[in-house]
């Protein structure tokens, strides 16, 4: 193969017979597993019954398949089936457990099939389409991930300034590092209650008393839409501005110092050579941190699920959530797949332009 | 002392002056951020030993304000006096404990294990699945980022109906190594992609296969890495909440999930809460504290190339 780093020369003495073994474990596995398959949908169609109670034998003649097709690309291509190896293992998990479940969930999608119902599934065409399209309350959670998505903006900047802080000569500089960087370790869950359901009291949590001291006389976090918005932004924010900081901060510390004191010696104020040298500098790693970051907002979803619901009247809603509940409440999963999947696409579709967009403002301008 | 004679010039000292201006702003942003992300820990953990009233009054300083007690920590049967003796809450909190411990132990390791081979892979050889070069494959695992888990959930919750894998650890387990496998991928190539080919090539000659050199050679070099990938995925399972809230209902749920059903019912105690959510989050602070290099290692992987 030609293009590889390492160039290895090997010769490879392969038997006859060694390859018709290899062939014969991957085609003698794929029976089984077509035969174990074969069996059970046909006891599903109440042709026959085999007494399965479950899908599992399916799922361990595949495993069995999956294993049988990673030892034969030793067993039939000797070095290169061992290079094949490193790669394989991943990419059949990865495969199985996304793209079988995407096509499967495809079909649900333009079902409908209450798991409580003893129906099971109706084939129903476009009626999710139909029923999302004039649902107001996905078209409402779409639109607070945009607003969601625009926060970023904010919390951008506060970490780009905390990480200039962290960057400059201080003392206790582990310290502050440990500390920045505990919110993102705990649990959303943790900290909708932390934070969302005790600090927010109003009675009795100490952020009210402490606004109440400021002189708010009635601080409501989550009463009308626009706070409520603002808290779940900020409680997202409190967890997430440390993942950018230390991109940020990772960043900084590759600038080479020369290029500032070159700036200082050419006569540039602090601002002016941050603005002319640095910012510049870090645009790629900037894009890089927003890019991941955007990733993580379009999941958010477990402090608004625990903290308000997507209340007041869905103005926290994420699209996330707004599944979660219409699962919960309604337990219908060929309309929640069908959300999910406008969903992905559109996700796909912003990220793909995003990307695209990037790339240009990142290519080195001539 | 004789009095100064030599002084500094006055435009000097207007630069001493704003130097430490400029030392003390930094200084009070550090020290309010830092007092933004910590007073919540403070706060949780302080409240699981305040009485209601104390609760109520909005005592802040332990032994100043109040007198603390187990009180949280008995609710959960973790206080001295209750640690010896029988507790259905105790017994509870430790079985999900546990769950998370397992799943997010044998998620990570399998996800480890994974990626870096064919992170691994990707860095040294040059493959072609159908029309999937290396740099489409290299896409195709980071790709699975950007997959939103709520699409793939409602599929798998049926799946798993049919599998008989709901509500089951290896359920989850499976599902978690997928969520966190591109960032392993993403931090396990910048790794490899740092470590001179040299270094096999020379183990080959010597005699070594290409596994035995990645296993003996290049292994305990990529090491560190390794390390900074592992706790990620450890932080990020352990604090997964989405996916355990759908799949698991009695035998597999995991801490997230206690908590979280707590905080649903109204009336509940705020000393228990508190002392829930602190038991939940206190491991990840110790991890946070003592292996903060290895974290921060790992996320500014891929950050500078």
């Amino acid at each position: 193969m030609s293009g590889d780093l390492l160039h290895v020369v090997t010769n490879d003495d392969i038997s006859d017979g060694r390859r018709r073994f290899g062939r014969f474990i991957i085609w003698g596995s794929a029976a089984v597993l077509a035969a174990v398959a074969a069996a059970q949908s046909a006891q599903l169609a109440g042709w026959t019954d085999f007494g399965f109670s479950n899908w599992r034998p399916t799922l361990y003649a595949y495993v069995l398949w999956s294993i049988c097709v990673c030892w034969a690309q030793v067993l039939i291509r000797g070095e290169q089936g061992k290079r094949v190896l490193f790669v394989l293992p991943a990419a059949l998990f990865v495969v199985s457990l996304t793209v079988f479940p995407l096509l499967f969930g495809l079909v649900i999608a333009f079902s409908d099939w209450n798991l409580s119902s003893p129906n099971g599934r109706q084939f129903n065409g476009l009626d999710n389409l139909r029923q999302m399209w004039s649902d107001p309350f996905y078209w409402n959670a779409l639109l607070n991930m945009v607003w969601y998505v625009i926060a970023i903006l904010v919390e951008y900047a506060i970490a780009f300034g905390l990480a200039l802080a962290l960057n400059a000569q201080i003392r206790a500089r582990k310290f502050f590092r440990v500390a920045f960087l505990l919110p993102l370790m705990l649990s959303p869950v943790a900290v909708s209650w932390m934070i969302g359901k005790s600090m927010l009291e109003l009675r009795f949590g100490p952020i009210s008393r402490f606004l109440r001291w400021l002189g708010w006389e009635n601080p409501s976090f989550f009463g009308d839409p626009v706070t409520a918005k603002i808290t779940i932004m900020l409680m997202d924010a409190w967890t997430y501005i440390p993942f950018m900081m230390i991109m940020i901060l990772a960043g900084l510390q590759a600038i080479p110092k020369e290029l500032n004191e070159a700036a200082k010696v050419d006569g540039a104020t602090g601002w002016k050579s941050f603005w002319e040298v640095t910012f510049p500098l870090m645009l790629p790693v900037s894009i890089t941190a927003i890019l991941i970051r955007i990733i993580f907002k379009l999941k958010l979803a477990d402090v608004v699920i625990n903290v308000t619901s997507g209340g007041p009247g869905g103005a926290t809603d994420t699209v996330t959530s707004f599944i979660f509940r219409e699962y919960r409440d309604r337990s219908n999963v060929g309309y929640g797949t069908l959300l999910a999947m406008v969903y992905l696409v559109l996700i796909v579709i912003f990220m793909t332009v995003l990307m695209k967009l990037s790339a240009r403002w990142t290519r080195p301008q001539t | 002392m004789s009095a100064q004679i030599f002084h500094d010039g006055e435009a000097d000292r207007a630069y001493r002056a704003r130097f430490w201006l400029g030392r003390g702003a930094v200084y009070a942003v550090l020290i309010f951020w830092a007092i933004i992300c910590l007073f919540p820990i403070y706060w949780t953990a302080t409240t699981s030993f305040k009485m209601a009233p104390n609760v109520m009054k909005g005592n802040m300083i332990p032994w100043v304000d109040y007198d603390p007690s187990w009180i949280g920590w008995k609710s959960l049967g973790l206080s001295p006096d209750t640690i010896g003796a029988e507790s259905t809450v105790r017994a509870e909190f430790l079985k999900r404990f546990a769950n998370s411990a397992i799943t997010a132990l044998v998620s990570s390791t399998l996800a480890v294990v994974l990626g870096s081979l064919a992170a691994y892979g990707l860095s040294r050889f040059s493959y072609r699945f159908a029309w999937m070069k290396n740099d489409d494959i290299g896409f195709f695992f980071l790709s699975q980022l950007i997959l939103p888990p709520v699409v793939l959930a409602l599929p798998f919750l049926v799946l798993y109906k049919e599998l008989a894998l709901l509500d089951s650890r290896i359920g989850l387990i499976l599902l978690y190594t997928l969520t966190v496998l591109p960032i392993v991928v993403w931090i396990m190539r910048d790794q490899f992609a740092s470590i001179p080919t040299e270094l096999e090539e020379a183990a080959l000659v010597d005699g070594l296969s290409i596994w035995g050199a990645f296993l003996t050679i290049i292994l305990p070099i990529a090491l560190p890495g390794m390390v900074a990938a592992f706790i990620l995925s450890l932080v990020l399972t352990w604090n997964e909440y989405f996916f355990a809230a759908l799949l698991t209902s009695t035998h597999a749920n995991t801490l997230p999930v206690m908590v979280a059903s707590q905080t649903g019912s109204q009336g509940i105690s705020w000393w228990s809460m508190a002392a829930l959510s602190f038991a939940a989050i206190l491991p990840l602070i110790v991890i946070g504290v003592v292996l903060e290099r290895y974290i921060i290692k790992g996320m500014a992987a891929g950050a500078v190339k």
